[in-house]
């Protein structure tokens, strides 16, 4: 019978063609253009701003970063499949609150972190659940959930409030703390994406995701088990956004009924401009976690700058449109250049 | 040919009295196969008979509503394709079924990679895999390159590859060779011959029927769903085949009419597209059926796209009836009465989830709006006339394209570009994936048209039909026209010489 052998030996010398090696560069070029627009942009401001990059100025830098890369790097492992989870913002502000009412009363900040989590979890299994047995679009199911969990937040919640008085010393110095300039909290995260990327490269289960955000259909008939995938990518992203709301209890530590409102949006932003393609398939959770980077510091640049905030906003708008413009450049030159290789029969 | 007798072996893979609906359509009934090693088993019949939906039920993909599978003399319910798979049956569907955004060598490995150390993926085995197979199926295709992009033909390879990748004992395909030329099919012939001699079981589905007498032992022919017959091929003649399929004998294929030539219609001056081809220059006369022969990968269809606006051209020009047509911009190309009949159907030329009658009725939008609206009475009784002309088969004309079986999704792009009633038609493999009873009725509306004075460029990689069919035949060879060969003197061994670039006498 056939045997192909799943042996390295005979590693027939295939040429890397043209066309191939283009299309690696160009995805390895996304992410170092976003990388190039971030240092460009620090190097400026330091320029303008001496201040900036001191010990303290970097460690902002990487603190402000922290929550919006954890969220990303879960929303991307959404996004790849062909779906988006908007409900992160709702989910990361009641896990937050959860965390902190319960340190509150004197519990363990370990056990508060798992807490966080696994609601994070919770509302994750259902977001997986609703899009992959219902035949609604996640857009729209996951608007709901937005909706739901921030309407159950705000029963719960009230007025109420918890502040940085109300949680133990030693958590508020974990949240600001850190090894010289990097705080732990970056490290967290970093440990995160780093694991994260790992799996989606190395293991079937990750490149699956891939696969069925790329051509849905064929997936099945592949025989991937296409629910279980995205329902696996929902509890994820679901876990990432509880984690980050224990992170942002430890950061700002403070916390109400409104935390996290319309954060879906820039972690989405954050993602696409981070080379996450929308329609599923492609892009990185580095190139993710380089957007959110990106997207955080021009946050601290432009005060350092002097420029006043509110053009945050529209700068962050003219990069969403900019990233999507150029992968759509990109994807049609690489087209081409590929259709002008294809004639292998020489 | 020889002839493993299967008295004492039992079937790897068998169907009982299978019955399968969508909705009101009964696509198959009561059908029965016998899978058994070491025999190449082939499933013959019309566009729409129920064979794609016969392999699905094998697969997996299907649950049938009636009947059994069973797998060693033991039914078996397959609960998804990964079941069917994990019993060793590997499938080639119809329509290619890739991930455009992975690379070659992931596409054929998803879901069983080898693996390494802790179950992560062994990379470098799933490379040198990948390149071992296409050396084996004769091909040069970079193993790291993505899908996107590929050609169908090199679609197809890829699947191939697939279905090989493991040690199947049960190989089905599903009208693997629709897409590919001599060389690609010899080879993998070649390949199927020696599974084969290792004891595997091969269901092979094709329309071309000299394939089915070339590599199978037996026939199983189904007729609108229902099995006609399950007999060996030896003795069989093709016309046998045809009348188990159509259930009546079949007119004349090449039903070619003399038509004496008009004035120049297309005309196509040097033109050039970097990488791709060049320095082509041809006429097309009103009247006149060219066909343009070639290997696949030659530079046929990319000629085609560029005539057509859909490529730009980087030098040269095209005139239409004396009147010059803009660089890439199909609409000035279809306003002067160029059609364009696409290789690739289903990314190109259908939508879908729309309806027959306004896939047929989208290039007619101009015609049928009246006062700014359209007229949907008009779109409707144009598209029936041209879905009954082709003889489509489906169920109402407002389902939507994608129930229709691969063979009718194909007749309906035919008719949507035949609707427009163009001066210059030119079709892109018209009968890939066709019936052999349709085949002879889309040539005789090609042979009527030219005799009603339009111009038509066949490109085809059908032999026969070049030769049946062409007044003329160019011949292009590693993007650049080789030969032009009149119909009386063209042969296989012309053409071929050509297309292979070994200059004919
Ligand atoms: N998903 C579906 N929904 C509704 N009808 C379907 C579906 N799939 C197939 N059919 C119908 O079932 C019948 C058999 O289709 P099938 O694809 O099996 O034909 P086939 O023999 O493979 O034809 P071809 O040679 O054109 O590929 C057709 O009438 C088709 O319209
Ligand atoms: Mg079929």
């Amino acid at each position: 019978m056939t045997v192909i052998s799943p042996n390295p030996a005979p590693v027939a010398d295939v040429p890397k063609a043209g066309a191939t090696r283009l299309v690696d560069r160009v995805f390895k070029m996304r992410e170092l253009a976003i990388l190039l627009v971030f240092l460009v942009m620090i190097a400026v401001t330091q320029a303008g701003n001496s201040e900036f990059l001191s010990e303290q100025g970097i460690k902002d830098l990487l603190l402000n970063a922290t929550i919006l890369v954890l969220v990303a790097t879960g929303q991307s492992l959404v996004v790849i499949t062909r779906n988006v989870d908007l409900s992160v913002g709702s989910t990361l502000g009641i896990s937050a609150f959860a965390a902190g009412t319960y340190l509150q009363g004197g519990g363990n900040p370990v056990v508060a972190i798992a807490l966080a989590v696994l609601l994070g979890i919770g509302f994750g299994l259902l977001n997986g659940l609703l899009v992959s047995l219902g035949q609604v679009p996640a857009l729209v199911v996951t608007l709901g959930t937005l909706y739901i969990i921030r309407g159950i937040d705000s029963i719960w919640v009230g007025s109420r409030q918890i502040t940085a008085a109300d949680l133990p010393a030693g958590f508020v110095d974990f949240g600001s703390g850190g090894i010289s300039a990097v705080p732990y909290l970056a490290l967290i995260a970093l440990a995160v994406l780093v694991a994260t990327a790992y799996y989606l490269k190395h293991f079937g289960s990750g490149r699956e995701l891939y696969a069925l955000g790329s051509n849905p259909e064929a997936a099945r008939l592949a025989g991937i088990p296409v629910r279980k995938r995205i329902l696996a990518a929902y509890t994820f992203c679901g876990a990432l956004a509880g984690l980050a709301g224990a992170m942002y209890l430890a950061r700002f530590g403070n916390v109400d009924s409104g935390t996290g409102n319309g954060y879906e949006l820039t972690v989405v932003s954050a993602v696409v401009v981070g080379g996450v393609v929308f329609t599923g398939g492609s892009g990185s959770v580095y190139g993710a976690a380089l957007g959110a980077l990106l997207l955080t510091s021009i946050n601290s640049v432009l005060p350092a700058l002097g420029v006043s905030s509110v053009w945050v906003l529209a700068i962050n708008g003219i990069l969403l449109i900019l990233a999507i413009a150029v992968d759509r450049i990109v994807a049609l030159r690489v087209a081409s250049a590929l259709k002008k290789r294809n004639a292998r029969h020489a | 040919m020889t002839h493993p007798s299967d008295t004492g072996s039992a079937p790897v893979l068998a169907l009982r009295d299978i019955s399968k609906s969508f909705g009101a359509v009964r696509a198959l009934r009561d059908v029965s196969l016998e899978l058994f090693p070491g025999e190449v088993h082939a499933l013959a019949g019309e566009n729409g008979a129920g064979k794609s939906t016969l392999i699905k039920t094998l697969a997996g993909v299907h649950r049938p509503d009636a009947g059994q599978v069973l797998l060693d003399g033991a039914p078996v319910v397959f609960h998804g394709p990964g079941d069917a798979r994990d019993a060793g049956i590997a499938v080639i569907y119809q329509e290619p079924t890739l991930f455009p955004d992975l690379s070659i060598a992931e596409n054929i490995f998803m879901g069983r990679q080898p693996r390494r150390a802790l179950g992560r993926i062994d990379h470098k085995a799933v490379h040198a895999a990948t390149a071992a197979l296409m050396q084996r199926l004769g091909v040069e295709l970079d193993p790291d390159r993505p899908a996107r992009g590929l050609s169908i033909a090199d679609q197809q390879i890829v699947e191939i590859a697939k279905a090989l990748s493991f040690d199947a004992r049960v190989l089905i395909m599903d009208e693997p060779t629709a897409a590919l030329t001599g060389s690609e099919v010899a080879r993998l012939f070649g390949v199927v011959r020696t599974l084969r001699e290792q004891g595997a079981a091969v269901l092979f589905i094709s329309h071309r029927l000299e394939e089915i007498f070339e590599i199978c032992q037996k026939v199983t022919t189904l007729r609108d769903g229902a099995w006609i017959a399950s007999e060996p091929l030896h003795g069989m003649t093709e016309d046998d085949l045809v009348r188990r399929m159509v259930g009546r004998d079949l007119e004349e294929l090449y039903p070619k009419q003399d038509v004496s030539p008009g004035e120049v219609a297309l005309s196509v001056r040097r033109l050039t597209r970097e990488g791709v081809f060049t320095d082509v220059s041809f006429d097309v006369r009103r009247g006149e059926i060219v066909g343009l022969a070639g290997l696949v990968g030659a530079g046929r269809t990319e000629v085609a796209r560029a005539v057509f606006g859909i490529d730009r051209w980087d030098a040269g020009e095209v005139e239409v009836d004396g009147r010059e047509l803009t660089n890439g911009a199909p609409s000035t190309a279809m306003a002067a009465g160029l059609a364009l009949v696409p290789e690739d159907r289903r990314a190109q030329g259908l939508v879908m989830d729309m309806s027959i009658e306004r896939n047929i009725g989208l290039t007619g939008l101009r015609t049928t709006v009246k006062a700014g609206l359209m007229d949907r009475g008009a779109e409707r009784s144009r598209s029936l006339d041209w879905a009954v002309k082709l003889q489509v088969k489906y169920a109402r004309i407002a389902d939507t394209v994608n129930t229709l079986s691969g063979g009718n999704q194909q007749k309906v792009v035919l008719a949507k570009w035949l609707a427009t009633g163009p001066k210059v038609l030119i079709v892109d493999e018209p009968t890939r994936g066709i019936d052999v009873g349709t085949k002879a009725e889309v040539h005789r509306l090609l042979s009527q048209l030219a005799a009603d004075g339009v111009a038509v460029l066949m490109i085809s990689s059908d032999l026969p039909e070049i030769l049946g069919m062409a007044d003329r035949v160019l011949v292009m060879h590693e993007g650049r026209l080789t030969a032009e060969i009149s119909r009386t003197d063209a042969t296989e061994e012309t053409v071929m010489a050509a297309a292979t670039g070994r200059t004919a006498a």
